[in-house]
């Protein structure tokens, strides 16, 4: 049986670590975009704020958890579950450092990737349930989104998995020792990054929070507990997909002189800051937009830098070759980009085919 | 002792998820009941050591496809579609559950159990990608054709004013 208490050892390291990671990454970034935007942010409770997500975390615990009228209810109560669940489960097997994981696996990437869709049905349950128009509108724009990013996101880890011959994270690390992919795949990077964005509704992409919008998307009528659980849900998944992206393509925890787990964290910080830094700075992206990105560009070109991986691979060729055709690719994307975007391109179809959705009809 | 647990628990799951799926009169219900036999079915096959059948069964149905069905029937509305439900198709859909059901138990019955395992072991994921892509490349490219076909008709069947 020691193996089974082995695993639950490890299984209630990883959670109590996610929980103390996920109380900071709250603090760090209302200090951060507090920074940015001339202020303090929180500076009451203890020296800078450090306790202020403890603060927050206990005050929801107590909070009551209300169920709107007309709410159905075992969905209502459900969805946070059906949210947070698969953003713990894929910490199962994102390592820390070389053997600090729960348990490695033989197809890692494509688990985690498995795994983490399922959450945005729990954020779609949410929002049908709370008989609410604004959160009906953000579960519509939540299914809308992930269908659209889930795509390019694995598309992009594709290229990786390809290069490393491996699906197991820990093989990947082990792939990248003399150059990290960043170098071999700039493409496969940018694809990550931008459908990762995506995937966490982070700025550009928050379409489905838009407080300015639709005030709060799915959680607008959860309080308390349920709502905590969104919440670190959100959290979670932002650092695993900073995590990933330390692992998949800085080459995780590999460096010099300081410990591995020093190097993988300082790496997936880097991302968490850059990712909250994108926040204080970039205007969000209308639906259509965000659609014609995901459909237009993101698609098409994930499947070109597939092709191209094939061929270094088939013809052994050397790895500069992969990292020029990877940014010769990138730059010919931009161009239209620049030009849809900058309203240069020719006016092909009306804004109702572009991608925009169809009208939602509320069920007042 | 804990095979059969387990075994038990996802079989359950997937017969409760099923009739719930029949029998709700609430359609989006009625998709969240396929969700839990969805990922009760990728529960059996992980406990048959076949994993990447799982994951594959977790990611495209119990992501995608189940979300594209919640997505298609949040735009409808909820309320006018329970006189829908029905349709007069019940006789030919108890001629498919019967066909199925023979056609399961035919098999069930002529097979000598318990079943020998022809490779002996669970299949590596190399040697899946290898038998998927060469052996039976024709059948997957076959496959993909039909979906192709499937989408250009949505495509053609939504586009305003595509109709006669």
């Amino acid at each position: 049986m020691s193996w089974v208490l082995d695993l639950a050892l490890r299984t209630v390291a990883v959670l109590g670590f996610l929980v103390f990671t996920v109380l900071f990454l709250i603090w760090l970034e209302r200090k951060v975009l507090g920074r940015i935007q001339m202020r303090m942010g929180p500076m009451r409770t203890a020296p800078f704020g450090v306790l202020q997500s403890v603060a927050d975390a206990l005050k929801l615990v107590l909070k009551e958890g209300l169920r709107p009228d007309g709410a159905d209810r075992w969905v209502y109560h459900l969805g946070p579950v059906v949210a947070v669940l698969p953003a713990l489960m894929v910490w199962v097997t994102i390592p820390l450092a070389g053997g600090l994981v729960v348990q490695d696996m033989r197809l890692g990437v494509f688990y985690i990737v498995a795994i983490s869709g399922v959450s945005v049905v729990g954020m779609v349950m949410a929002g049908w349930s709370s008989n609410n128009k604004y959160a009906l509108l953000g579960a519509a724009r939540t299914a809308a989104q992930m269908i659209s990013y889930e795509l390019p996101l694995v598309l992009a880890l594709l290229g990786v998995v390809m290069l490393a011959q491996s699906l197991s994270l820990g093989d990947i690390v082990e792939q990248q020792s003399p150059w990290p992919y960043l170098l071999l795949q700039p493409l496969s990077f940018a694809l990550f990054l931008i459908a990762g964005l995506a995937e966490l509704a982070r700025n550009p992409f928050d379409i489905y929070h838009a407080d300015t919008e639709i005030v709060g998307g799915p959680f607008v009528e959860y309080s308390g507990i349920r709502w905590a659980m969104f919440f670190m849900a959100e959290y979670v998944n932002l650092f695993a997909i900073s995590a990933l992206a330390a692992l998949l393509f800085l080459g995780g925890w590999k460096g010099p002189l300081l410990p591995d787990v020093v190097w993988l964290l300082t790496k997936t910080y880097a991302f968490v800051l850059f990712i909250i830094w994108l926040r204080a700075t970039l205007p969000r992206l209308r639906i259509d937009q965000l659609m014609a990105l995901a459909w237009r560009y993101l698609v098409p070109l994930a499947f070109a830098n597939i092709l191209v991986i094939a061929f270094y691979l088939y013809y052994q060729m050397p790895g500069w070759t992969l990292s020029l055709a990877s940014l010769a690719m990138a730059g010919i994307a931009l161009v239209p980009l620049y030009r849809h975007w900058s309203g240069r391109a020719p006016a092909r179809t009306r804004t109702a085919d572009r991608g925009g959705l169809p009208k939602v009809e509320s069920r007042a | 002792m804990a095979v059969w647990l387990g075994f038990g628990v996802l079989a359950g799951a997937t017969v409760a998820g099923a009739l719930g799926t029949v029998t709700s009169r609430n359609v989006v219900h009625a998709a969240l009941f396929l969700l839990v036999t969805l990922i009760a079915v990728a529960g059996l096959f992980l406990m048959l050591f076949a994993e990447f059948l799982a994951l594959v069964q977790v990611l495209l149905y119990g992501g995608a496809i189940v979300l594209v069905l919640l997505f298609a029937l949040m735009l409808t509305r909820i309320r006018g579609t329970a006189a829908s439900l029905d349709n007069p198709q019940r006789p030919l859909a108890i001629v498919a559950a019967l066909a199925t059901v023979g056609l399961l138990l035919g098999v069930v019955l002529s097979t000598q159990w318990p079943v020998q395992q022809p490779g002996g072991g669970p299949v590596g994921f190399p040697q899946w990608g290898a038998s998927l892509f060469r052996q039976w490349a024709i059948p997957f490219e076959l496959a993909s054709v039909v979906l192709l076909v499937a989408l250009i008709g949505a495509v053609v069947i939504s586009r305003p004013g595509g109709e006669e």
